[in-house]
C-alpha cells in the first residue's frame, strides 16, 4: 500500500510538474538559449554513443535474422525484418535507454544537488519558477533532439546490417538485395509511428528525471539515491508504454 | 522591444512591513518553532539572534515563503509571501548561509539572473549594477569565476551582491559575516545601514554576530528553543536580566568550571 501510494504522488507530481512547465511555454523565447545548451548536451554528446550502438544491433539484428530466415529459405526478408525492427521498436527503445542512462542520471543529478544545496530555493526568491528556468528547456530540448536522434540511430542500424550482408558469406544476401527488401515494405507512416513512440518516451523520460531531481531532500546520499530511482523509474515506464502505444498504433 | 515581465507590475515600490503571528513550525514530532509572534516595521533594521538550532534560519524560511507553517500566519504587508504573486509586487532576496550560487552560471551570470529573467532594464544597465555591486563587494577579480573556484567567504560575499543587485524592498540575511574577516563583516554590517538609510530597504538578519546586531539592529529579537525571549532595542537588550539572555549575549569563558563539563553531568 505504501509503494502504492508512493508510485501514485510520484505520477501525481510529474503530472503536475509537466503542467507548470508547460504553462509558462508563453516565456520560450527567454530560454532559448538554455534550450540550445540542452540540445547539445542531451542530443549532439550522445550522438556518437546512438551511432555505435545502432550500428551494432543493427549488424547483430541481420547476423541473427540471417541464421535464423536461412533454414525458412527467406533470407532475402532480411532487409524487411532489420529494417522494421529498428524503425518500429528497437530504434526508438534503444534511443530512450541511452537517454535514461545517460541524459536521465546527470538530470536527476544535477537539478537534485541544486534542491539540496539551496539553488531551486534561490529561484524560488527570485520569482524565477523552477519550471520554467530548469525543467521547460529540458523538455523542449528533448522533443527537438529525440527525433534527430531516433532517425540517425535508424539509418546507422540499417547500415551496420548492410555491413554484414556485404562482407558475411554464409548470410547470402548482398547490400544491394537487404535495401530492396528494407524498402520494400517500409512505409512513411512506419517511421512516423517510431518517431510519435521516441517523442513519448523521450518526454516522460526527461519529465521523470526533473521531478525525481526536484522532489529530493536531504543531504547528498539523497542525490545518488534520486539517481538510481529516475533511471529505473524511466526504464520501466518506457516499456510500459511501449506496449500500450505499439497497441495503439498497431 | 516591449517588456512583459511580471515584475512590470511591481508598483509598490513603498517599504514593506512583516508580520509574524502565531507561527508554528513541526518537523515530523519535533517542533522547531512555538507560536512565535513579531512584527518589523517598514524600513527597519531587525535582528534574529538566538543559540544554533534554535528555529532562527526556519523562522526566515517562513519569512521567505519557502516553509509552510504548522500553525499561524506570516504576512508582507498584508500578503502571504509564499504566493509567486506577492514577489511580483515586492522584491524579496534572501542571502543564504552558504550561498546557494548557481554552480552552473559564472558570478557575474549569478548576479545579473534576476534583472535578466525580469527584463527589468536593459543589458547596459544591468552591467552596470552587477560591476557595481561586484565592486562594492572587492568581487572585480572574481567575475568570471566559476563558484567551485570560490573559498566559502566570497560565496558569501556574491551572494550578498546577487542580492544587491535586485534592489529589494525586503532583504533577508542568514548569517551574513560568518566565514567573513572582521573588516568584510564591518563591511557588510555598513552595506546593510546603508540601504536602510539610502532606500529603506526592510531588513531581517539572522545572526549570532553580537557585534552586528546591537550596531546596526533597530530591534534584537532573540529565540530560544522555537520560542521568542525578547524583542528589544540593543540599548535595552544590554540592560536585560534575564539569565538566559546575559549568558548567551556574554559568555565567559570560564577555564575552572567549563561548561561541557557541566553538560555532561546532566
Amino acid at each position: 500500500m505504501k509503494h502504492l501510494n508512493a508510485i501514485f504522488e510520484g505520477l501525481g507530481s510529474a503530472i503536475q510538474l509537466a503542467y507548470r512547465a508547460l504553462v509558462s511555454l508563453p516565456n520560450a523565447p527567454r530560454i532559448i538559449k538554455r534550450v540550445v545548451e540542452q540540445v547539445y548536451i542531451g542530443g549532439y554528446a550522445t550522438l556518437p554513443i546512438v551511432s555505435i550502438l545502432s550500428f551494432f544491433i543493427g549488424a547483430v539484428l541481420a547476423l541473427q535474422s540471417g541464421i535464423s530466415l536461412q533454414n525458412f529459405g527467406a533470407k532475402q526478408l532480411i532487409g524487411t525484418l532489420v529494417g522494421e525492427s529498428l524503425v518500429r521498436e528497437l530504434g526508438p527503445l534503444m534511443v530512450s535507454i541511452l537517454l535514461a542512462g545517460r541524459v536521465a542520471s546527470a538530470t536527476t543529478a544535477e537539478l537534485a544537488s541544486m534542491k539540496v544545496y539551496q539553488e531551486v530555493d534561490a529561484l524560488v526568491t527570485m520569482n524565477i519558477p523552477p519550471e520554467r528556468f530548469l525543467v521547460l528547456p529540458r523538455l523542449l530540448a528533448v522533443l527537438l533532439y529525440m527525433p534527430i536522434l531516433t532517425i540517425v540511430g535508424i539509418v546507422i542500424g540499417w547500415f551496420g546490417g548492410a555491413v554484414v550482408c556485404e562482407y558475411v558469406g554464409f548470410i547470402g544476401v548482398d547490400a544491394e538485395q537487404y535495401f530492396h527488401s528494407l524498402t520494400q515494405f517500409l512505409t512513411i507512416t512506419k517511421i512516423f509511428d517510431g518517431l510519435i513512440k521516441a517523442e513519448i518516451f523521450g518526454f516522460s523520460i526527461i519529465l521523470i528525471a526533473c521531478n525525481t531531481g526536484l522532489r529530493t531532500k536531504g543531504g547528498p546520499r539523497e542525490i545518488g539515491y534520486a539517481v538510481t530511482r529516475s533511471v529505473v523509474l524511466s526504464l520501466i515506464t518506457i516499456l510500459i508504454l511501449d506496449y500500450f502505444i505499439t497497441k495503439a498504433l498497431a | 522591444m516591449k517588456k512583459t515581465s511580471p515584475s512590470q507590475d511591481r508598483s509598490d515600490r513603498n517599504p514593506v512591513g512583516v508580520e509574524v503571528a502565531g507561527l508554528s513550525k513541526k518537523f515530523g514530532a519535533q517542533t522547531v518553532l512555538k507560536n512565535v509572534s513579531l512584527s518589523v516595521k517598514p524600513g527597519e533594521i531587525f535582528v534574529i539572534m538566538g543559540p544554533s538550532g534554535s528555529g532562527k534560519s526556519v523562522l526566515l524560511r517562513h519569512i521567505a515563503g519557502l516553509e509552510s507553517p504548522t500553525g499561524g500566519t506570516v504576512r508582507i504587508n498584508g500578503f502571504d509571501p509564499a504566493d509567486p504573486a506577492t514577489r511580483d509586487r515586492f522584491a524579496l532576496a534572501l542571502v543564504f548561509q552558504a550561498g546557494a550560487l548557481f554552480n552552473s552560471l559564472s558570478v557575474y551570470d549569478n548576479l545579473a539572473l534576476y534583472p535578466l529573467e525580469h527584463r527589468l532594464c536593459t543589458k547596459a544597465e544591468i552591467h552596470d549594477r552587477v560591476v557595481r555591486a561586484l565592486k562594492i563587494l572587492s568581487l572585480e577579480n572574481a567575475a568570471k569565476k566559476f563558484p567551485s573556484e570560490l573559498s566559502g567567504g566570497m560565496k558569501k560575499r556574491v551572494s550578498i551582491a546577487r542580492a544587491l543587485v535586485m534592489e529589494p524592498q525586503l532583504m533577508l540575511y542568514d548569517e551574513p559575516t560568518s566565514e567573513l574577516d572582521p573588516v568584510m563583516s564591518a563591511t557588510i554590517s555598513e552595506i546593510i545601514a546603508t540601504l536602510k538609510q539610502e532606500h529603506q530597504v526592510t531588513t531581517i538578519v539572522v545572526s549570532h554576530d553580537r557585534d552586528l546586531a546591537l550596531t546596526i539592529g533597530d530591534r534584537i529579537a532573540i529565540l530560544m528553543k522555537g520560542e521568542l525571549r525578547t524583542v528589544s532595542t540593543a540599548e535595552e537588550l544590554r540592560r536585560n536580566t534575564d539569565p538566559n539572555v546575559v549568558d548567551f549575549l556574554n559568555p565567559k569563558i570560564d577555564l575552572k568550571n567549563p561548561r561541557y563539563l557541566k553538560l555532561e553531568a546532566t
